[in-house]
């Protein structure tokens, strides 16, 4: 079925409280090549039938309305994945 | 909704029997915990409570609003985020922006529905420290002309309970700004910003000072023996307020 894939990421100005536990995390682990980490979420949003247009504008400004909070987030990616 | 009588301390009404008119609505979506708090404190303070479900679409013409605490929704892909397309948040939004400016309390969840709601500005975010918290916070009442605070002096510091893990308050730099200089913030963290909030806010009013939000939890220090430090009273003042506001009294 084919999908519409929406990535939403905290806005760069804002402290990721998430992402810097995980950066704190990755050096014991043996992972220290990382300087910083972003945590941020991925929704796909399946469609029954051809993805049109129509379609992907409505996944458009369901990112922006529901998906994301524009004061803490921004939608980064909306994109069709064909499977 | 039914409120049981209190258990110990002094029962008797904060506002006097005038006032027990009023009709306070507590509004309950999947996932509120503390629907039957406020109610018990809107009982204390004197009024009537009303409960509200979340897919119902009358008021029932209460005076007020209350949007208590809990994980509405399961606080799924952002606290408050999903609560606020709800039937009866559309009423209360209308209502809280119409010309009678509905008095619209909103606690911990409330509040972050609240701002998904766009009545109040910001968004919260995790606690920076990443932990869930519940302690006895003190606040300093920074705007007591709103329809919730003006049984408080201003500059009075209370204190009750605070318990969350989404509590971080954060907006860009020009609304911190507009807020502070146009006496938006009602509360303010003392002491230890139990957060990362920004500028130690703990709850803030829209313009017309009928919206309040706040993190901390004033229906659970309404009670003799119940509240922070086994004596703490210290939010019936809230509930109190908006019964002086409705009636349309000053301080």
């Amino acid at each position: 079925m084919p999908r519409i894939v929406v990535d939403v990421m905290p806005k760069p100005e804002i402290l990721d409280p998430q992402g810097k536990a995980i950066v704190g995390a990755l050096p014991r682990l043996g992972f220290d090549a990382f300087a910083g980490v972003r945590q941020g979420k991925r929704f796909e949003l399946t469609v029954e039938g051809e993805i049109t247009e129509a379609i992907l504008e409505q996944a458009r400004n369901a990112a922006e309305t529901l998906l994301s909070n524009p004061v803490i987030e921004d939608v980064v990616n909306v994109e069709v994945v064909a499977d | 909704m039914s409120s049981e009588l209190p258990l110990i301390g002094d029962y008797s009404p904060a506002t006097g029997a005038a006032l027990s008119g009023a009709r306070i609505g507590v509004v309950t979506f999947p996932g509120t915990l503390d629907d039957r708090d406020a109610a018990r404190a809107v009982r204390l303070a004197g009024a009537e409570p009303v409960s509200l479900w979340h897919a119902d679409e009358s008021l029932q013409d209460v005076d007020a609003v209350i949007l208590p605490g809990g994980f509405s929704y399961g606080d799924y892909l952002r606290a408050g985020a999903i609560a606020r397309f709800a039937p009866m948040m559309s009423k209360i939004v209308d209502a809280a922006k119409s010309d009678a400016r509905l008095p619209v309390l909103g606690i911990c969840n409330g509040f972050q529905i609240l701002t998904e709601s766009h009545l109040l500005p910001g968004s919260m975010i995790k606690n920076d420290h990443l932990k869930f918290i519940c302690r006895d916070q003190v606040l300093r009442v920074e705007n007591n002309n709103t329809a919730w605070t003006t049984q408080y002096a201003a500059g009075q510091e209370i204190s009750i309970v605070l318990k969350n893990q989404d509590g971080q308050y954060i907006a860009d730099e020009k609304t911190l700004d507009a807020l502070e200089a146009e006496g938006r913030v009602a509360f303010r963290y003392v002491g230890w910003n139990p957060n990362g909030s920004r500028r130690d806010i703990a709850g803030i009013t829209n313009e017309a000072g009928n919206v309040v939000g706040l993190m901390p939890h004033p229906e659970h220090a309404v009670e003799a023996g119940y509240g922070p430090d086994h004596t703490g009273t210290d939010g019936l003042g809230m509930f109190a307020s908006v019964l002086t506001t409705l009636v349309g009294g000053t301080k």
